[in-house]
């Protein structure tokens, strides 16, 4: 079976330094993935070029989604094909009202895939149930994307999007980041209930704390730009009894 | 003894250009006398250059050279096509006041409703009962363009609004270019009475087949005590046409005025106003947008005089520059010995959307008085790459990402427009603006 994403033995430098190194891992629908790792081991980097954030020089290596060369496309074409970057740090954009926002990107992606666009009924009546069912009061939604939003605020709007857009493939980059437990528990169930056998997703984080609440199927562990060690969800547990440390030298 | 003044290419252009309209300009007796004043002033000084520090941005002997003749009187087809221009432009419910080309349409124009009143400049100055208001042409000023206004133009509306009026309908005067290769010279006067509520919204466009014409525009406002009053100017003139305008207002005692004006057409053009807040507790709103592409020139000039104590004004300027195109924004603001407790307060931001636009921000403050707070800021940059990293992450296509910031960065300008309808409007020809961005 062709894997939903495949990363092989990518090479990718940022400002003449090499970040990762010939990493390579495949993700298979329906499955949820965990990338753990130390600071500056190249979790971020990952998700960032995936994503297609500009930035990043990719040397060597390929990342193929449904087989086909992600790295050719633009963001905005990834994101219409399926993938969806959560956010660690998600940033306001003053003077642009999220209900307006919303819409736009989400017609956006369906018209990319020449799909109809939404009306506005048929839109509102869709982002009114997914924010009662993430509990994101209405006054939120006539705000500026993301403007005044606390922590936990803006990661409910990033997840949001994710049920609204309903990408292939969720990548969570340090979901976890700047939220206190209530916080991570409220966008963990938010997580958990978009999980489907025909969704895949990532989750990278520095700590086990995270999948307590989002259990994976498989865990990577990264250090120094390469995955140095694949196992299942025991292997979260193991690192947090033994930290990274071990596989720094494996690296 | 016998003076010979030398005078420049362009100087002999526009007096042949005076001498030739003399005959088509109305009035007689005291009002063709202050037009001959008029136009003695314009020569003394000639098109501004670069060496007035006014104009320093905006070298007109550069940017427009000459003077184009005057357009002939619009005939049947030409009024056709303004027809056709003016359904598109006009305020739902607006009271229309109609300049084809620089001459009063009363066929397109609309009545005027209960407390107001409307006559056309050219029936003012031409009534010889009516010599004392020679002084319609008359301004207290000494800028070129301004007296080649007072000199040159033919034709405009004289609106005056009852004290105590409160409509509720906007009054709009719309200038439609017909012609080609000609100017327009117009001046209207607007006098607002003591306590009235009212808006002014002015359009400039242009017909199908207009282009490469010279509008030349004065706004006389007068705002009487406690009055209410709002201005939404929206210019859409031909990407090859010019548009001198030059906006004089004088505002009295505890009067709140709210004005709005945006720039996307023109080759070249300036809005110059000179706002004087003759009145203490008025508190003035002054915000502008330019949305200048290719090579397009576009210059917001404004003066704010502080003369009494007690009045505030406010100054938002958004410009968004692509390609090579240049935008100006210089705004002064004078406070004058005794207007103590004057707040003012000025912000001008620019964006600057390709590597070979410019943006020009001059903001002057002249404070005489001891006991006040001003304040100005300016900056310019280009739009943020992480903000359109995130929208595009999310599947807006580059443009689209680009034009969602744009119109979020005009946006706090435009949301000084108080009414629904204008401020719509005013989106709504930035939306034309960046579609034609492609």
């Amino acid at each position: 079976m062709m894997s939903l994403l495949e990363v092989k033995n990518l090479q990718v430098r940022v400002d003449d330094r090499e970040i990762l190194h010939g990493l390579s891992l495949a993700v298979n629908v329906g499955e949820v993935h965990a990338i753990m790792g130390p600071n500056g081991s190249g979790k971020s980097t990952l998700s960032h070029v995936i994503a297609g954030k500009p930035g990043y020089e990719v040397t060597g290596g390929e990342v193929l989604f449904n087989g086909e060369d992600l790295l050719a496309m633009s963001p905005d074409e990834r994101a219409a094909k399926g993938v969806f970057l959560a956010f660690q740090y998600p940033v306001e954009i003053p003077g642009v009202a999220t209900m307006t926002f919303l819409r736009t990107a989400l017609n956006a992606q369906r018209k990319a895939r020449g799909e109809s666009e939404y009306s506005t009924p048929d839109f509102l009546k869709k982002v009114r149930e997914v924010a009662k069912s993430l509990n994101i009061p209405q006054d939120m939604l006539r705000r500026g994307v993301n403007v005044g939003f606390s922590g936990g605020e803006k990661k409910r709007n990033e997840i949001l999007q994710m049920a609204l857009f309903e990408p292939a493939l969720c990548i969570l980059d340090e979901m976890d980041s700047g939220l206190d437990i209530d916080a991570l528990r409220i966008a963990a169930d938010g997580v958990n209930a978009l999980r489907s056998p025909d969704r895949a997703m990532v989750v990278i984080t520095h700590y086990q704390r995270l999948l307590n609440y989002i259990v994976p199927d498989v865990v990577h562990v990264m250090s120094r730009g390469r995955v140095v060690k694949t196992g299942g969800k025991d292997l979260a547990l193991e690192l947090e009894a033994s930290g990274y440390a071990q596989f720094e030298d494996a690296a | 003894m016998n003076i010979a003044l030398a005078k420049t290419d362009t100087g002999r252009a526009v007096s042949d250009v005076f001498a030739v309209a003399r005959d088509r300009l109305p009035g007689t007796g005291k009002v063709a006398e202050v037009r001959r004043q008029a136009f003695a002033a314009f020569e003394r000084l000639g098109l501004p250059h670069r060496r007035i520090e006014e104009w320093k941005y905006t070298d007109l002997r550069a940017l427009m050279g000459e003077v184009k003749p005057l357009a002939p009187k619009p005939d049947a087809a030409a009024l056709e096509r303004a027809r056709v221009e003016l359904k598109a432009h006009s305020v739902a419910g607006g009271t229309k006041l109609v300049l084809v080309d620089g001459v009063f349409v009363p066929e397109l124009s609309d009545a005027a409703g209960a407390g107001v009143n409307v006559r056309t400049l050219r029936e003012v100055l031409e009534n010889s009962g009516n010599e004392a208001r020679a002084d319609l042409l008359v301004t207290n000023t000494n800028d070129a363009m301004i007296s080649l206004n007072a000199a040159m133009a033919t034709d405009g509306v004289v609106v005056g609004i009852a004290d105590g009026a409160a409509l509720s309908a906007p009054i709009q005067i719309v200038h439609i270019a017909t012609a080609a290769s000609a100017s327009a010279f117009t001046r209207s006067h607007v006098r607002i009475g003591k306590g009235a509520r009212a808006t002014l919204v002015e359009s400039f466009v242009a017909a199908v087949g207009a282009g490469g014409y010279q509008v030349h525009d004065a706004v006389v406002l007068w705002i009487g005590d406690a009055a209410e009053f709002s201005h939404v100017r929206l210019m859409a003139d031909a990407p090859d046409a010019t548009n001198i305008t030059s906006e004089i207002v004088t505002v009295g005692a505890k009067a709140k005025i709210n004005l709005f004006n945006m720039t996307s057409g023109g080759a070249v053009s300036r809005l110059q106003g000179f706002f004087n807040l003759a009145g203490e507790g008025s508190e003035l709103s002054v915000n502008g947008v330019n949305l200048l592409k290719d090579k397009q020139h576009g210059d917001t000039t404004l003066v704010i005089d502080h003369a009494v104590p007690h009045c505030l004004s406010r100054e938002i300027f958004r410009a968004v520059v692509d390609d090579r195109a240049h935008s100006v924004f210089q705004g002064r603001i004078i406070v004058r010995p005794h207007a103590q407790k004057t707040d003012g307060k000025m912000m001008t931001r620019a964006l600057l959307l390709s590597d070979e636009a410019e943006a020009d921000n001059k903001p002057e403050l002249e404070i005489f008085a001891d006991d006040v707070t001003c304040g100005h800021g300016a900056t310019a940059g280009a739009l943020d790459d992480s903000l359109l990293f995130y929208l595009r992450a999310r599947g807006l296509p580059e443009k689209e990402a680009q034009a969602l910031l744009i119109q979020a960065f005009v946006g706090e300008a435009i949301e000084g427009i108080g009414d629904d309808n204008l401020r719509e409007l005013a989106m709504a020809q930035a939306e034309r603006w960046l579609e034609a961005r492609g």
